[in-house]
């Protein structure tokens, strides 16, 4: 190549953007304090866009309800398709909406890998992260800006080991999905029931994208365990799971199934149908308990969304929630920038009554404190529905490690860490029998 | 060969000619624009830098050697891995990071390229996509090393040559990035220029003569297909260290393919075919995305098919015929 052409071209590019940048720099200007800007982050097509229509329906149920201004400030939500389990595209979106929309809260996350991508975002932007689902029980641990409304597995996980290995249930095998979430069920739940004395004879994890279950439907039953434990993200997938295990005759072979409430959730209940019936799950909502709270939630979510939108499920309760949290942060921090600082102290320590219960955010793990139950599917006036039985109250996340290293699953990936989820903090584990129903 | 019929309709013809023209000038101002001017979206235009590098990277072998791969994600993730997971254990130096992203990338291109000679298109084709459905699953399951569908996160940069900070902005990402990326073009450039770039076009147009014109072709495409492995590697690697996380789908068969069909878009073959097809593609997503969250990708779809049915060689070879047929009225 011709070097002096190359070399004025240099110098242009140079003399260019020193002009143009200049002439930029004038023209800049803060956050305003005028509107409410939300910036969510949800799988909005592919495989779980489940996911996602059920936390926007949340969102819109709450904005329905309490309007679309809080303490004299429009809300603007601003809605971003992450594409799916794309840590990378979630990171990038994240960071441009605090950079380019200067967003007052990042919010959605309805899957983990998307909310691990974006911490570094919330600690860096200074902004507020409110998870509305993502359920790893590390996640709050990755920025002292990150605000969980939705649930944790472990959580969920352990009250259900617990009750199994007291119900009479020697030998299980479990079946989780192999992300994140699933490694913290796997986990939590082995660690409960064989603590109690069972034992696990199987333990298989499906791929989180595009799984075909009936390989593992039959290993299960080859097993031939006295239960199943199990552990997909909610959505397409665990109808998938309940027809293969049907396809497979588990229920035909004895084996009893046992999951967290992802697999059984509200909204898929219907497609699953009759082979739901009689499956033992744990959860921290169903559209089945009943409460005040909860019909006010039913009707509004109706209201909102049609009737053809169907049940809301325990993601819709979880977005609904995160919404209160934050009007409740801008009612007291009132208008100008969000003070993310200030808007932690808020959160911290929060509670108020959601259509599943009692809430609270622990002041330390800025995680969500709540009462998981313990569900069985039955029919009411024709319908399935996940009713309650048991209340396990005040659940809390199991604390982290000792050493600063968050609780996670064998081969997790930070370094060096293999520890498994601690024991649910002490005195909160304690089923409390006949509280719930 | 048939596969990469479409993708290479009407090769450009000629000589090489790498010398520096207002057109090269031109194209090179305008990141350099945008830079100053969409100073809020920097975030986006690294990753169009970093497309247009991995396109060029493919270039290389699709378009000036006409080896079909449905498995670049696979040196591209590699890359990303290998800088990402220094950064992760504490060696966050960005330049030998990525000098270490191109070795991995270029040792596992050059082990690779000995099946993928051995094969005819639809082989090529085969064995491309089995080596990235491998290794995407391989790092799935390493999830101790690579944190499965988690992704591998905690990855701290130390300042680029000690002086620029990686700042939330994404300006030192971006200008680090473009730098890197003009860099790898100079070379490309000049590789395709040489007469070992000649012989790549030489085996593209007619594999079976070379040999007889005394062109040993199997060395010519693995020395082709490991420098393309190795700039893919660095487009990874470019990634890892500025995204600070390093997810599956960096290995995902889902970016072999978009990062063929970027390039197919701008015009295979024609050097900045990678650059246009990388811009427009990833600009138009965005546009969509943002305007569409749920159904952008019906959009997307709308626009390929356009573009391949009316611009046969891309934007690019649109544009070459459009001034071919001014000149002969």
């Amino acid at each position: 190549m011709s070097h002096p052409a190359f070399l004025r071209a240099a110098v242009t590019a140079v003399a260019l953007v020193g002009a143009v940048s200049c002439g930029k720099k004038a023209g800049d200007d803060g956050k305003g304090g005028g509107t409410l800007k939300l910036g969510v982050i949800l799988s909005l097509s592919g495989p779980f866009a489940d996911v996602a229509k059920q936390i926007q329906g949340g969102i819109k149920t709450y904005m329905k309800q309490h309007g679309d201004t809080v303490a004299g400030r429009k809300v603007e939500v601003l809605y971003r398709d992450s594409t799916g389990m794309a840590g990378e595209v979630s990171k990038r979106l994240a960071q441009e909406l605090v950079v380019t929309e200067k967003v007052d809260f990042l919010t959605g996350f309805g899957l983990t890998p998307e909310a691990l991508a974006a911490a570094p975002i919330a600690t860096e932007g200074k902004t507020p992260m409110v998870i509305m689902n993502a359920a790893t029980a590390i996640i709050t641990s990755k920025s002292p800006y990150i605000v969980r409304f939705s649930l944790t597995l472990p959580q969920v996980s352990a009250p259900l080991g617990d009750w199994a290995a007291k119900n009479g249930i020697k030998k299980i095998a479990t079946l989780v999905s192999d992300y994140g979430p699933g490694h913290d069920a796997e986990a939590a739940f082995i660690k409960a029931f064989t603590a109690g004395g069972g034992e696990i004879i199987d333990s298989v994890r499906s791929p989180p994208q595009n799984p075909e279950f009936a390989a593992f439907a039959q290993r299960i039953k080859d097993a031939h365990p006295d239960a199943v434990f199990v552990f997909v993200p909610a959505g397409q997938q665990s109808v998938a799971v309940m027809k293969s295990f049907q396809e497979r005759g588990i229920a035909e072979a004895g084996i009893k199934l046992l999951c967290t409430g992802d697999l059984l959730d509200d909204h898929q209940l219907a497609t699953i149908g009759d082979a739901a019936l009689g499956a033992i799950s744990t959860h921290h909502y169903s559209v089945a308990h009943d409460s005040p709270e909860n019909k006010a939630f039913l009707d509004a979510y109706r209201d909102a969304n049609g009737a053809e939108a169907g049940l809301p499920n325990f993601m819709s309760v979880a977005a609904y929630d995160a919404m209160e949290g934050i009007y409740r942060v801008v009612q007291k921090l009132g208008s100008g920038k969000i003070d993310a600082d200030k808007a932690m102290e808020i959160f911290k320590g929060m509670s108020f009554t959601s259509p599943r219960g009692p809430i609270m955010i622990d002041p330390e793990t800025r995680d969500i404190v709540q009462t998981v139950y313990l569900r069985k599917v039955e029919k009411a006036n024709g319908e399935l529905r996940n009713v309650e039985q048991q209340a396990f109250p005040n659940m809390k996340t199991p604390a982290p490690a000792p050493g600063g290293e968050p609780p996670r699953p064998p081969g997790g990936e930070a370094k060096g860490s293999a520890e498994p989820p601690k024991e649910p903090a002490k005195g909160s584990a304690e089923p409390a029998k006949g509280s719930g129903k | 060969m048939t596969a990469a019929a479409g993708a290479r309709a009407a090769p450009s013809t000629g000589l090489p000619d790498d010398r520096w023209t207002r057109w090269d000038t031109a194209l090179w101002l305008a990141p350099i624009v945008a830079f100053a001017v969409f100073s809020d979206r920097l975030e986006l235009g690294r990753d169009v830098v970093i497309a247009a590098l991995f396109a060029l990277s493919l270039d290389i072998v699709l378009g000036y050697t006409g080896v079909v791969s449905l498995g670049h994600a696979a040196f591209f993730g590699l890359g990303a891995y290998t800088a990402g997971l220094l950064a992760h254990h504490g060696w966050g130096e960005p330049l030998t990071g990525l000098v270490c992203a191109a070795a991995v990338a270029a040792v596992a291109g050059y082990a690779t390229s000995f099946l993928v000679v051995r094969g005819a298109a639809l082989g090529q084709l085969m064995i491309t996509l089995g080596v990235g459905l491998l290794l995407h699953e391989a790092a799935n399951k390493a999830h101790a090393l690579t944190g499965g569908v988690d992704g591998l996160g905690d990855i701290v940069m130390w300042r680029l040559a000690g002086v620029f900070r990686f700042d939330l902005e994404g300006r030192t990402a971006y200008l680090y990035s473009l730098v890197v990326t003009f860099a790898a073009f100079l070379l490309v450039r000049r590789v395709l220029s040489s007469p070992f770039g000649l012989s790549l076009r030489a085996i593209r147009e007619g594999m079976a003569r070379m040999p007889a014109l005394g062109v040993p072709v199997g060395r010519r495409l693995v020395a082709a297909f490991t420098l393309a492995a190795a700039l893919a590697g660095i487009a990874g690697g470019l990634q890892a260290q500025s995204a600070r996380v390093v997810t599956l789908d960096v290995l995902s068969f889902e970016r072999s393919a978009t990062v063929l069909i970027m390039l197919v878009l701008g015009g295979a073959g024609r050097m900045y075919g990678a650059f246009i097809g990388a811009g427009l593609f990833m600009l138009a997503r965005d546009y969509l995305a943002r305007k569409d969250p749920v159904y952008w990708q019906l959009w997307i779809g709308g626009l390929l098919i356009v573009v391949v049915l009316l611009a046969r060689g891309g934007i690019l070879g649109l544009v070459e015929t459009l001034r071919a047929r001014r000149r002969t009225p």
